[in-house]
């Protein structure tokens, strides 16, 4: 296993009050991704453990576009990778910061 | 041990036994003259519908007795039976009916103990030896969840490098040291000794909860199952 | 817990959204949640990933307003398989259960045990089944839930087998020895393994519903399980030594009238249906209204 860390200055700060949301499925060509609101609100980490050796440069680019489209500032989010492409890491780390923005129940 | 030996060596003040279509039926004569059911599977034989059923009735004849026998379940199976056939009649269900038997003929005052000589595996495995209240084993016995050849082809590892792995860990490879290193067995036995002092000290050690995860973890077998269990209950008691 | 998109099958759904669609709308509560990352501590021997919450999701909720205890499996991680931690979660939950005096609701999705743990996972689900043997003792009852991509193979099968009731989907399946295992150990002319109708007339959902292996069947739909669910929470609870003996007359009974079948058709035809092979075939509501004139039923002897 490979386990990569990633810090960047986030823009914006993520919406909503909710503390924590999770999204996906570790399996074949997927991945977990658990965010929590833990941080100060310009900073975002991305903690990612994988079975992917190698793809450091992906994962680095897949995050700063993700980071400068969506308001992330003040999570933390944790990935269980089980080899998923890059369209599909950037479609959950979308779909876990529109959770942790629904309005709590 | 021959099974015939084991049974000598159990019960010096007598027994009885027959045995048919892989199962054992009869009963043995404990040092104070008090008697001890015996059930179980012989010669390595799969435990199919018919087999659970059979055994099950008979736990449930001693269940209803108004005594308080214990019974002693003899294990040499292979797995479950494999076949469509048993499948097809629910054998997941004839297991679990035995399982249940088993578990309530413990607490209607029948305690059960397990004695594992020969082999076992996957559903017969917990159909049986797993059911009882107390499961002892003979060396040599030889349990499996599934043997490593399986393995290595479901797991797509080689088969050299799945035996390389399980000498860094009791957590996946069949063998009776494995078994009793995660909380399965309670008791490995000493052939040298008596095996009808070793079941009475077995009978004398009161029955209780169930707890095989605290000696998976005093054994270091199962590092994390009965903190786990805790930790939901504590949570789940905290409103 | 998000609410889930309307038309999701129970089958598509992960195990957290079949929890937030079956139970009442945000009073699912979760014990040792993800944030705990409280993994297993053996895959990374297998250089193998984690989840979380290691596949299993146990929690308390409301279904129509009942206090319940629920365990989720899901079945696309490791195949739902049981390991140590996973289940241990739910050896928790039962115990837990029969502390507190509630019912419980298991949506199975697995396999079997894991490999990679199995004498973790085989102890497990010992275990889990003594412990609901406990529970339904105590007055209490356990519902399982079955219509998941994994089914109910192996050990979850034997689980099962000690449920108050079960709840099957056409698309559940519920079996010990799974369609490969005994394709590889006794040749395909015993099992065919890729003959999916084969499989379904064998383990198949119809097929349980109809010999008695189920008690309620349903869509592949989150409120159709809910309705399900609320019903077999409103039967008599309990497991004696009398409940015991009718299963054993009823598994003695099912083996006399079926024991010579090949085939679920067979089955099905001794049951008295005029077309078996239409039984497939059939939408469910229909199936439902045909099976339920002539199928065995296990009420009180499960």
């Amino acid at each position: 296993m490979e386990h990569l860390s990633y810090t960047v200055t986030a823009p914006r700060a993520a919406g909503g009050t909710r503390r924590q949301a999770i999204i996906g499925v570790v399996a074949s060509g997927n991945l977990e991704v658990l965010a929590e609101r833990v941080l100060a609100t310009d900073t975002c980490t991305v903690d990612i453990a994988t079975a992917a050796r190698g793809f450091a440069p992906v994962w680095q680019a897949v995050i700063a576009d993700f980071v400068a489209l969506r308001a992330a500032g003040g999570l933390r989010l944790s990935i269980n990778d089980g080899g998923a492409r890059p369209d599909t890491v950037a479609l959950r780390l979308a779909q876990v910061v529109r959770l942790i923005e629904e309005p709590e129940a | 041990m021959t099974l015939a030996d084991i049974l000598t060596s159990l019960f010096p003040m007598g027994h009885v036994a027959e045995e048919r279509d892989g199962l054992i039926f009869g009963r043995g004569t404990l040092p104070g003259g008090d008697p001890i059911q015996i059930l179980g599977v012989v010669d390595q034989t799969a435990l199919g519908v018919e087999g659970a059923l059979a055994l099950a009735g008979r736990v449930l004849e001693i269940a209803a007795s108004a005594d308080s026998d214990p019974i002693l379940v003899v294990i040499d199976s292979a797995s479950q039976r494999m076949s469509r056939r048993d499948e097809l009649l629910g054998l997941s269900e004839y297991l679990a009916h035995l399982a249940k038997a088993l578990l309530l003929a413990e607490t209607s005052g029948h305690r059960t103990i397990g004695l594992l000589y020969g082999g076992s595996a996957a559903g017969a495995f917990i159909a049986t030896a797993l059911s009882t209240g107390m499961l002892a084993a003979l060396p040599g016995a030889h349990p499996a969840v599934m043997d490593l050849a399986s393995m290595a082809r479901v797991t797509k590892l080689p088969i050299e490098v799945l035996t390389a792995k399980a000498e860094t860990t009791p957590v996946f490879a069949p063998g009776l040291d494995n078994l009793a290193k995660t909380g399965a067995i309670h008791a490995i036995w000493d052939p040298a000794r008596p095996l009808s002092d070793q079941l009475a000290e077995l009978l004398a050690s009161p029955a209780g909860d169930d707890c095989r995860a605290q000696l998976g973890l005093d054994r270091g077998g199962r590092p994390k199952a009965a903190a786990i269990s805790a930790r939901v209950i504590a949570e789940a008691r905290r409103g | 817990m998000t609410a889930l998109p309307s038309g999701l099958s129970w089958l598509e759904a992960s195990a957290r959204q079949r929890l937030a669609a079956l139970l009442d709308p945000g009073s699912f509560a979760e014990f040792i949640g993800p944030e705990q990352r409280e993994r297993s501590p053996h895959l990374r021997l297998f250089d193998l990933p984690e989840q979380f919450d290691d596949g299993m999701i146990v929690g308390r909720a409301t279904l129509c307003r009942t206090p319940v205890l629920v365990a989720a499996q899901e079945g696309r991680f490791m195949g739902g398989a049981f390991g140590e931690v996973h289940g241990a979660k739910l050896t928790g939950l039962l115990r837990a259960a029969t502390l507190l005096g509630r019912d419980v609701l298991i949506l199975f999705d697995t396999g079997g045990v894991r490999l990679q743990e199995a004498n973790a996972g085989e102890l497990a689900i010992s275990e889990i089944m003594r412990a609901i043997v406990d529970l339904r003792r105590a007055g209490n009852r356990v519902i399982g839930l079955i219509g998941g991509r994994a089914g109910c193979y192996g050990g979850g099968g034997l689980i099962a087998g000690c449920c108050s009731a079960l709840i099957v989907s056409e698309q559940g399946r519920i079996s010990v020895s799974g369609p490969e295992v005994i394709e590889t150990n006794k040749g395909v002319e015993e099992f065919d393994s890729r003959d999916r109708a084969l499989v379904w007339r064998t383990m198949g959902g119809k097929h349980r519903y109809l010999i008695g292996g189920a008690d309620g069947y349903v869509a592949d739909d989150p409120a159709a399980f809910r309705a399900a669910t609320q019903s077999a929470l409103g039967r008599s609870p309990g497991l004696d030594l009398s409940m015991l003996h009718a299963e054993h007359q009823r598994l003695t009974r099912r083996l006399a009238r079926f024991g010579n079948a090949r085939d679920g058709t067979d089955v099905w035809s001794t049951l008295g249906i005029a077309d078996p092979d239409a039984i497939p075939g059939l939408a469910d509501d229909d199936f439902r209204h045909l099976a339920d004139a002539c199928r065995e039923v296990a009420d009180d002897a499960r």
